[in-house]
């Protein structure tokens, strides 16, 4: 599996650069996680977004789709695409150390 | 006494299970009620045929009390809300329902009011849905007056019911335009927020390849949130614009609006979570949920209503026994994809197994994941089917509710 070091601690990731262990995630990491997604600098939005994806990801055991996070984060879908342009729900559970969102089939 | 299933929906799941819970219990000790607020029972897959002429809109609606068993009771009437703490279903009209057990049965509704512009100005002018019978038939003039220019067809984004139909209206548009002479002044572009023409890898390349074949362009990754139907253009939230003379769409889903009234029942899209094998309600263990309604890992479609139905049937034999759910759901679904020119190919997965070449039910079977004719036969062949067989709840030999590993490829899986 591959690895990455973020805040000094060697976490493993998947093939897209998703947290194995949300549980090694700590917020010093977020900024470089979003460096590297192409994300940022981190605004207080952007962690308003990437705080409400891993508080949902703690209760539910999954991060919500763009759609959920429109109709409850309180940010327009609009909003959430201009803070995180390349796919809200999969880059904000990305920097927020949580699986990818399965989404739906 | 006798106790008292309720079950929500007329439907394809609602009105199985009610038939097959009542060939399985007396009225002596199961009554049996099914709710819905009209009595048209609409045979959906039929809709895709409607705008190219090759199914009558009539033939696809029948009431839905007829297709019940006697000694099952029709209710018609809107549901307000549930209250599963008191074990009752309050109806608009004020009436309340007492049940023992209850199916949530009630599919998804289409909420083409979600995304902006799309029930704008051009709205079934230029701008059209084939998801309910009104966009259907108007799409039938639409398509026969449409000589030239560019028409696009895709889905805002999932869930939505049966997420090959979208792909299968591209493929039949074309065979359309090209018996009519017409194709090389069309061009046809497939739109979806998707990375590829569909949600697992073997299907996607199979079906992506089949769209590239027919010159049909497959525009990937484009969230729309914006239909502007004066302008004939689509908007993604991302900024870019797909033009457009002509748009097909399918809107966005949601599940009932009682669901919202119904406090732990729904979520946030009006989707009944539930386990996803058992398919108990996870807000109590008197609910069951079959179809559409159903938050689980599979697709929205009239098969998974009928494999699930087997699990909630059984499910509710065991929950009366006073004894926790046995069956268990896979994820089986299975769906004819409609290719054009008179030929069709079967996809069958469920929650582990992705589709596959090979054949179904068995080795000896109709072939999978390859276009046939044998299988656009079997798209036709089951309406008739789908009223007589599927609908009372009949067993139908060689079709389990579990998916098949036999005849399957899955050297093929990588």
């Amino acid at each position: 599996m591959p690895s990455e070091i973020y805040a000094g601690v060697t976490v493993e990731v998947d093939g897209e650069g998703f947290f194995l262990h949300p549980e090694q995630w700590t917020e010093a990491m977020a900024p470089a996680i979003a460096a590297q997604a192409g994300v940022g600098p981190l605004t207080e939005d952007h962690w308003r977004v990437v705080k409400f994806m891993r508080t949902a990801y703690l209760d539910k055991g999954e991060g919500p789709t763009v759609r959920v996070l429109g109709k409850t984060s309180g940010i327009s879908i609009k909003e959430l695409y201009e803070l995180f342009p390349k796919g809200p729900a999969k880059l904000a559970a990305r920097i927020a150390g949580i699986p990818k969102p399965r989404g739906c089939i | 006494m006798a106790r008292r299933v309720l079950v929500l929906g007329g439907g394809t799941g609602g009105t199985l299970v009610a038939n097959r819970l009542r060939r399985r219990f007396p009225a002596s000790e199961l009554a049996i009620t099914v709710v819905d607020g009209d009595d048209r029972h609409l045979y959906q897959p039929g809709l895709l045929f409607v705008p190219f002429g090759l199914a009558p809109a009539r033939r696809l609606v029948r009431s839905r009390h007829a297709r019940l068993l006697p000694d099952v009771t029709f209710h018609q009437g809107r549901v307000a809300h549930v209250d599963v703490e008191t074990r009752a279903v309050t109806l608009e009209s004020g009436d309340r329902l007492p049940y023992d057990v209850l199916v949530v049965a009630t599919g998804a509704r289409l909420v083409p009011e979600e995304t902006e512009g799309l029930v704008g100005p051009g709205w079934r002018e230029k701008v059209f849905t084939f998801y309910d019978m009104p966009g259907a038939t108007s799409l039938t003039g639409a398509l026969a007056s449409f000589d030239r220019g560019r028409l696009v067809v895709g889905f805002v984004d999932l869930p939505i019911k049966c997420p090959v139909a979208p792909l299968e209206f591209a493929f039949l548009a074309d065979w359309y335009f090209r018996r009519r002479g017409l194709r090389h002044r069309v061009d046809i572009t497939f739109v979806t927020p998707l990375d590829g023409a569909f949600t697992k890898p073997v299907a996607s390349a199979a079906l992506g390849g089949l769209l590239a074949e027919k010159g049909i362009t497959l525009a990937t990754e484009f969230a729309t949130g914006e239909v502007d139907g004066a302008g004939g253009r689509l908007v993604s939230y991302d900024g870019r614009e797909i033009p457009f003379d002509l748009a097909v769409m399918v809107p966005l889903h949601e599940g009932p609006a009682y669901l919202a009234h119904s406090p732990g029942l729904g979520d946030e899209l009006g989707f009944v979570p539930c386990d996803i094998h058992s398919l108990q309600s996870k807000a109590s263990p008197d609910v069951f949920v079959v179809g559409d309604g159903a938050d689980v890992p599979t697709s929205k479609a009239g098969s998974v209503a009928h494999f699930e139905g087997d699990v909630v049937v059984e499910n509710i034999a065991c929950h009366l026994r006073g004894e926790p759910p046995l069956a268990q759901f896979d994820g089986h679904t299975n769906c004819f994809v409609e290719t054009g020119f008179g030929r069709a190919l079967l996809v069958d997965f469920n929650y582990d197994t992705q589709p596959l070449p090979g054949h179904y039910p068995g080795p000896v079977g109709l072939p999978l994941m390859r276009r046939s004719r044998l299988c656009h036969a079997g798209k036709r062949l089951f309406e008739p089917f789908y009223w007589h067989v599927l609908l009372p709840g009949y067993d139908v030999p060689g079709i389990t509710s579990a998916m098949p590993r036999a005849g399957k490829e899955f050297d093929k899986e990588a």
